[in-house]
């Protein structure tokens, strides 16, 4: 390991060593390092279960760790608490938002420290601080807003306006660009470099090669719990990095066509039929009215259609009222049949497949056995005489998906809880392509899953689509949904604003529509 | 942009074939047997604090409630028979469990089977072959308390309305009407209870050894067994207990897996509903042979106990039901030496014991939870 940071004569701002984190017995930490310099932004790279949030969650005083050193500054801090960390300067952003909606963004940046005035809550100062904070970070929003306005790329800059007002000159960011555009991507980089340059410190937890290049200084790459390489961004490559992540050689490739045989062009293999034909399709949610409004396209039999968008612009919404979870207007039909009022095991029947972009709150049972989870939502077909399950064929099915899909451990009985990401998801996959089937919902399909499982989940997609499926894939990353679709459309405010043929897309095009700059209609919005 | 597309895979290396068989099986069976174990030998620490204060010797008390339960044909007798009733109703609260539903309503479903069985009783021409009546009487029963249970569930499927609530609440509805029935309609003059039933009746285990001379222990503990059975049987082996067990876990991933959440609610609560009902016969056939007023006495409320500490699964809850029945038929043999009270706090213990640890009851509690929050940010 190199060691860039010793020679310098100012204390490191963070300096973990060794450290020890064990949640039953899974060891989520085993003697971790890291060292990161004052005014540095430094990525902490890994694949998913690496144990980087974890052993950042240790530093921001939320686990204590079983063995090891902690120092920030030069001063030992080993075990301290979140109070402490904060009152330290050392501020965590979050991936998942922990936000009030029903309060103004200068409440939600104050909460904890409100300014008071004789007992009262001093709205207009706490509003004056919170403006003149984010003119000064460049964090642009707006403070007498309620949180539930705000788009998602918002909610995040007030989660760093939050860590910062209370002081944070160390800032953990958890993947904060999963929920983002391209644009507000860039934007974000700008104010971390901005904070850098001020002296501030920066740690980024990702698994996006390209954003590490982009951002960061140094980098520090976890597999397995430990810290396996130390780097600094200017003397590594992607493949460098990506060799350490997971342990192996991995080749990059840049986009699509692989797996796609060059005797058998797009053209040749799409049919001129639709499988999936979705028409005026408007769907409300809980939240919005109109979250999906009026939207109609078709499949061909071995054609991938991608979804690209920012998370909640309708996306959800379209596939639940696809797969028959939430009520629609409009008319969805699979190879002419109508299915508009048929119930979620109708439509299965009908030859709908669907992988859940939620798999730990739709796609397992978690506290399934693996064998039962592979029958989830075929169990009627998993009977003998008057609804017993058929054991024995359940096992069978289980024995074959198991091997078929290299789920690990090979073990049918244990719960889903068991199994790490990547193979929850290929019990997933395995369920819903065995399935007699014509149609493919695909969301969010690798969602969570290391480098090993996605390619593999990739080429069965691929497949699937060669053997004259239909696949409608959403996913929120961009790279993916240039990876395997034929055809791209961008999801923006519950349309479709532009649906182009994959030579035609690249993130450059597919951007300015993906934050609504581009509305489609040849307005351009201000 | 820069993506992770390609990876060498290993091969992986040739590993034996999967393995099916249920290997942390024995794992499970301590997670399931522990706490309930633990929780007993808290209550008996906290049984001995108590008795000690009371300036008597546990171990002489202990041994008075073992010789008042176990030790003695008649004791044991109505420790099965109270057994009985609490079998039923604790599997009646464990369907509702595993299905992701809190019945509090067992004690009105008891008495609804009950009442409704004693009724067709009351009608029914002497003589008839038992091997006639009990198919019809079971039946009955069932429906009495099915009917009971099917309305909150109903109500929760069309409206979302909480089964606590209406269950809690059903419980007035359903005990007032019946006792309006009987004092107004159905009582022998003078008493609360209806004329006695004529064709039917079940054969006390006295009958066939005398040793149970004076209990109440008849043959609808067999019928429990028969129905702690049936239940294992649906709740694991059927396509219907599949699905309802599902319900419970994860009700997205059920309804994704093309389950209707809202009629496996409203089969959940019939059947849980339906099995309560059913224990009433073992108050209405197997003791008394009619309906009395107020019969249940608080064994539908400790369903929910029996079921908790049984893990809501049915060979625990059978297993549950009769640690109650001792506990509470012991009460009465150390009375001389403790107030009885002492036992209704060691049943106190070793439910908060178990409810503390119970997975089913922390998932119960946590969605309630996480629905009110839930009501809280869109409100």
């Amino acid at each position: 390991m190199t060691e860039p940071a010793s020679a310098s004569a100012e204390p490191l701002a963070i300096h973990l060593t060794d450290i020890v984190k064990r949640f039953g017995a899974v060891l989520a930490n085993d003697c971790a390092s890291l060292q990161v310099r004052r005014g540095e932004i430094h990525s902490l790279v890994g694949e998913n279960g690496a144990g980087k949030s974890t052993l950042m969650r240790v530093l921001s005083g939320m686990y204590e760790p079983q063995a090891g050193r902690m120092e920030v500054n030069g001063r030992d801090v080993t075990g301290w608490s979140t109070a402490q960390a904060i009152e330290a300067g050392v501020g965590m952003v979050h991936q998942h938002f922990m936000l009030v909606p029903t309060l103004t963004v200068a409440e939600n940046v104050t909460l904890g420290r409100e300014i008071t005035r004789g007992g009262q809550l001093d709205r207009e100062r706490a509003i004056r601080d919170v403006r003149a904070l984010s003119e000064r970070t460049g964090l642009t929003v707006r403070a007498e807003q309620r949180v539930s306005e705000l788009s998602v790329g918002e909610a995040q800059r007030v989660e760093i306006l939050k860590a910062l007002y209370r002081g944070a000159r160390i800032l953990i960011l958890d993947e904060p660009t999963a929920v983002l555009s391209p644009p507000e991507i860039e934007e974000l980089w700008t104010v971390l470099r901005g904070m850098r340059d001020r002296g501030e410190t920066i740690v980024l937890i990702t698994h996006k090669l390209d954003e590490v290049m982009a951002i960061s200084d140094t980098i520090t790459v976890m597999r397995h719990g430990r810290t396996v390489e130390r780097l600094r961004t200017a003397d590594t490559t992607p493949a460098a990095i990506a060799r350490a992540m997971v342990g192996r050689d991995v080749q990059l490739v840049p986009d699509q066509s692989a797996g796609r045989a060059p005797t058998q062009p797009p053209i040749d293999r799409i049919g001129a039929s639709t499988l999936l034909t979705v028409e005026d399709l408007h769907v409300s949610s809980t939240s919005r009215a109109n979250a999906v409004a009026g939207v109609s396209f078709t499949i061909a039999p071995g054609e991938i259609l991608g979804i690209a968008g920012v998370e909640g612009n309708g996306q959800s919404e379209l596939l639940d009222a696809l797969a028959g979870f939430r009520p629609s207007r409009g008319r969805v039909a699979i190879d002419g049949r109508d299915l508009t009022d048929l119930s979620v095991k109708q439509r299965g029947d009908a030859g709908l497949s669907h992988i859940p972009e939620d798999r730990h709150l739709r796609g397992l049972i978690l506290d399934y056995s693996v064998a039962d989870n592979l029958i989830l939502g075929q169990q009627h077909r998993f009977t003998r005489g008057g609804g017993r399950l058929d054991e024995p064929r359940i096992h069978a099915n289980a024995a074959r998906q198991i091997s078929d899909y290299d789920i690990r451990p090979r073990n049918a009985a244990l719960p889903a809880r068991a199994l790490s990401g990547g193979n929850q998801q290929k019990i997933v996959i395995a369920r819903e392509m065995a399935r007699p089937f014509q149609v493919l919902l695909a969301a969010q399909p690798t969602r969570g899953v290391d480098v090993g499982a996605i390619e593999f989940i990739h080429a069965r997609l691929r497949s699937a689509r060669d053997a004259g499926k239909a696949i409608l894939l959403v996913s929120a990353d961009l790279a993916e949904v240039l990876a395997l679709s034929d055809r791209i459309a961008v999801m923006y405010g519950g349309r479709f604003v532009v649906v182009l043929p994959r030579a035609e897309a690249s993130p450059e095009v597919l951007g300015p529509y993906m934050t609504g700059a581009d509305r489609g209609d040849g307005s351009r919005a201000a | 942009m820069v993506s992770i597309d390609k990876v060498e895979i290993t091969p992986a290396p040739p590993s034996a074939k999967p393995t099916l068989a249920a290997s942390g099986w024995m794992t499970r069976a301590q997670e399931a047997v522990l706490p309930p174990v633990v929780a007993l030998l808290i209550a008996a620490v906290v049984g001995d604090v108590l008795i000690l204060s009371y300036g008597q010797s546990p171990g002489t008390v202990y041994r008075l409630l073992i010789e008042g339960t176990w030790a003695n044909a008649y004791g044991f007798g109505q420790v099965l028979y109270k057994t009985t009733t609490l079998t039923f109703t604790g599997l009646a609260v464990a369907i509702g469990l595993r299905a992701g539903l809190f019945n509090i309503g067992a004690e009105g479903q008891l008495a609804a089977g009950g009442f409704l069985a004693a009724l067709v009783g009351l009608v029914l021409p002497h003589g008839l072959p038992a091997l006639l009546t009990l198919p019809l009487y079971f039946v009955v029963a069932a429906i009495g308390g099915g009917v009971v249970g099917a309305v909150p569930g109903a109500l929760k499927a069309r409206f979302g309305a909480h089964e606590v609530i209406t269950t809690i609440m059903l419980n007035f509805v359903v005990l007032a009407l019946l006792n309006y029935f009987t004092a107004a309609h159905l009582a022998v003059a003078g008493t609360l209870h209806t004329n006695a039933i004529h064709s039917g009746m079940l054969s006390r285990l006295a009958s066939f050894w005398n040793g149970f001379h004076g209990s109440a222990a008849n043959l609808v503990l067999l019928i429990a067994v028969a129905v702690t059975i049936g239940a294992w049987w649906y709740l694991f082996r059927m396509r219907g207990g599949f699905e309802l067990r599902a319900v419970g876990l994860q009700p997205e991933a059920a309804e994704y897996g093309g389950v209707n959440v809202g009629r496996v609610w409203i089969t959940a609560m019939t059947l849980s509903g339906a099995i309560a009902g059913i224990g009433g016969l073992n108050f209405v056939l197997g003791y008394k042979g009619y309906y009395e007023d107020g019969f249940a006495s608080g064994a539908g409320f400790m369903g929910i106990a029996v079921a908790i500490v049984g893990r809501s699964h049915p060979v625990g809850v059978l297993l549950a039901a009769l640690l109650f029945a001792t506990i509470s038929q012991g009460g009465l043999a150390v009375n001389a030496l403790v107030p009885q009270q002492i036992v209704d706090v060691l049943q106190a213990v070793v439910i908060i014991a178990v409810a503390a640890s119970v997975p089913e009851v922390r998932r119960v509690l946590r969605t309630a939870a996480g629905r009110a929050a839930a009501s809280l940010r869109t409100a």
